[in-house]
């Protein structure tokens, strides 16, 4: 009995890429027969969408590698104009003066939220933009004033270089102070992990990375979830962009086009972000 | 043809020395040149007083100092006892065959990697920290980072202490034995003074990792631009800062002060070794 069921596993183990091959055949074909490298780095929050697109294509084409590194929306936009990667990526539109440098193409596949965020455990579960404001510039610092509990508040932000800060600089603060004892991460995933394992914290990630772990917080009584950022009433939002130094060719070009695509816009939504498409 | 030989070999040796020294030379030249924008003109003192804010159009690096001063200084706090207990375990006091478990153990600590001493930290030491003192806030603070870089900077400094007792002449050693000394005695009154120079090395390599490790503290030390007001405040260090600060626009002033910031790391490193081995003359033994 065990040893048939085992060997039943076996079977539907060895048939499942089949199955996954011959469902996604049709978008994997410009990919057939090429070889080489993919190199991406940049924007946090697009790491779901980009791991996935990658085991997709790595899966149906072994002779093809992509590799891919954080860093950030200021690093993804350096690298990929100084040549170092293929694909720079960035939660915020390149500036004209970065454009202008580099020569760069953009291409956005995604629009992603910025929610506002606490622990799990925390009774806050919605504020008004003035007193987001006044916790990030210091001037609420107890959960109590909120009506949490008697503890003082932990600030957590991103480095300057992050999209995801400023967006949620601009539209959630209005360009308003951070206070200079705020704790610093450097990921969205450092980000939830950080939230994840303080009672008191509050910090902003991307809609696309919020679960269980963390629990988003109303702004001016909006949740940031997928279906309010696609309304357009959560407006803490940015698209999601992969750059290019001067027009995408060979595998690059293939990439772009098939985050684009239906299929690529499929993992998108799997991911929890709103598809351009 | 021996000759030829030696001669090829000293010249090769003479170019690696003359390389790692340039090497070091060039590094300070190139943080010099590119950081001469905000060195130029008294400037340079100036960003070491102030604070960090570049919205305000203000690139100091006081908050980073003083935490890269706080964070390296109370991490060779710890690692100091813990080192040198260890060492004095290995150097007589404990059974020859646990010291000899005890001394690859170290040798093998060495070689871990920073990242999973972060990794460690975040999940193991940061909730204790937390939950441990309240008023720690989120748990990272000097006091996780610091006894984290304890870890880190140990098997450093055992090794060069235990280089300084194993280099003690066996002549001295074998004099106490003869007087009558006891294991503890021989170790205090003949071995300790006789390693110092060891001892002083090992601290000035321990404190130079500490001072250069990055990731330990960009990962639980919470990375404010404050300066810290006690050990359970949230702090950044220079390395820290760097890392964190090298991702923005090329163009910005913040970025071009990170080379400032990189210098003033070579001169405050320059300047705890310079101190240690201050120290360590005075107290030394008459040789």
């Amino acid at each position: 009995m065990a040893l048939k069921r085992s060997i039943l596993i076996v079977v539907l183990m060895a048939a499942c890429p089949f199955f996954l091959i011959s469902a996604q055949a049709g978008a994997m074909d410009p990919f057939s027969g090429l070889s080489g490298e993919i190199r991406i780095s940049g924007g946090t929050a697009h790491i779901p969408v980009m791991k996935e697109a990658a085991k997709q294509i790595m899966r149906a084409n072994p002779e093809i590698s992509i590799s891919i590194a954080g860093g950030g929306s200021g690093v993804g936009i350096k690298q990929v104009g100084e040549g170092i990667v293929d694909i720079g990526n960035s939660g915020r539109a390149a500036t004209d003066a970065e454009v202008e440098k580099y020569g760069l193409k953009l291409f956005k596949w995604a629009i992603d939220g910025v929610g506002v965020a606490v622990n799990p455990d925390n009774p806050v579960t919605a504020l008004t933009k003035a007193q987001l404001k006044d916790i990030y510039s210091g001037k609420i610092t107890d959960w109590k004033n909120l009506g949490g509990k008697d503890a003082p508040i932990t600030v957590y932000t991103r480095d300057e270089s992050s999209g995801t800060r400023s967006v949620f600089w601009k539209k959630a603060l209005g360009k308003g102070d951070i206070v200079s004892s705020a704790n610093f991460v450097v990921s969205n995933g450092a980000m939830k992990t950080a939230i994840a394992n303080d009672p008191n914290a509050i910090g902003y990630v991307s809609v696309g990375h919020m679960d269980a772990s963390v629990a988003g917080v109303a702004l001016d009584g909006v949740s940031p979830t997928i279906d309010t950022v696609k309304s357009g009433e959560y407006t803490v939002a940015r698209g999601l962009y992969s750059n290019t130094k001067g027009d995408p060719s060979g595998l690059t070009q293939l990439f772009i086009a098939y985050l684009l695509s239906p299929e690529g816009q499929r993992i998108v939504v799997q991911k929890g972000f709103v598809p351009v498409n | 043809m021996t000759r030829v030989t030696q001669q090829t070999a000293r010249i090769v040796f003479f170019l690696s020395a003359a390389v790692s020294a340039m090497a070091a030379a060039l590094v300070f030249g190139f943080l010099l040149v590119f950081g001469f924008p905000l060195i130029g003109g008294g400037e340079f003192f100036s960003l070491l007083a102030r604070p960090w804010s570049p919205g305000q159009g203000l690139y100091g690096f006081l908050p980073m100092i003083t935490g890269t001063a706080a964070i390296s200084f109370l991490s060779i706090v710890f690692a100091l006892p813990l080192s040198l207990g260890t060492v004095c375990f290995m150097g007589g006091l404990g059974p020859a065959r646990i010291s000899r478990l005890v001394d690859g153990f170290v040798r093998f600590m060495t070689g871990i990697p920073t990242v999973i001493y972060g990794f460690l930290g975040i999940f193991l030491l940061v909730p204790v920290v937390r939950t441990l003192f309240t008023s720690a806030g989120s748990g990272m603070c000097i006091l996780s980072a610091s006894l984290m870089l304890s870890l880190l900077v140990s098997p450093t400094m055992i090794i060069f202490f235990k280089d300084g007792f194993d280099s003690v002449d066996v002549r001295y050693i074998q004099a106490a034995d003869a007087l009558g000394a006891d294991s503890v005695q021989r170790l205090i009154y003949v071995i300790l003074p006789e390693a110092w120079p060891g001892i002083v090395t090992g601290i000035i390599m321990g404190l130079g990792r500490a001072m250069g490790d990055t990731l330990i503290a960009l990962m639980i030390a919470g990375n404010a631009v404050h300066v810290p007001g006690s050990i359970l405040d949230s702090a950044r260090t220079l390395t820290s800062h760097i890392a964190l600060v090298s991702a923005s626009d090329y163009d910005s002033l913040a970025f071009k002060s990170i080379f400032a910031c990189g210098l003033t790391l070579y001169v405050l490193n320059a300047f705890a070794v310079i101190a240690v081995r201050r120290l360590g003359r005075k107290r030394g033994p008459v040789r």
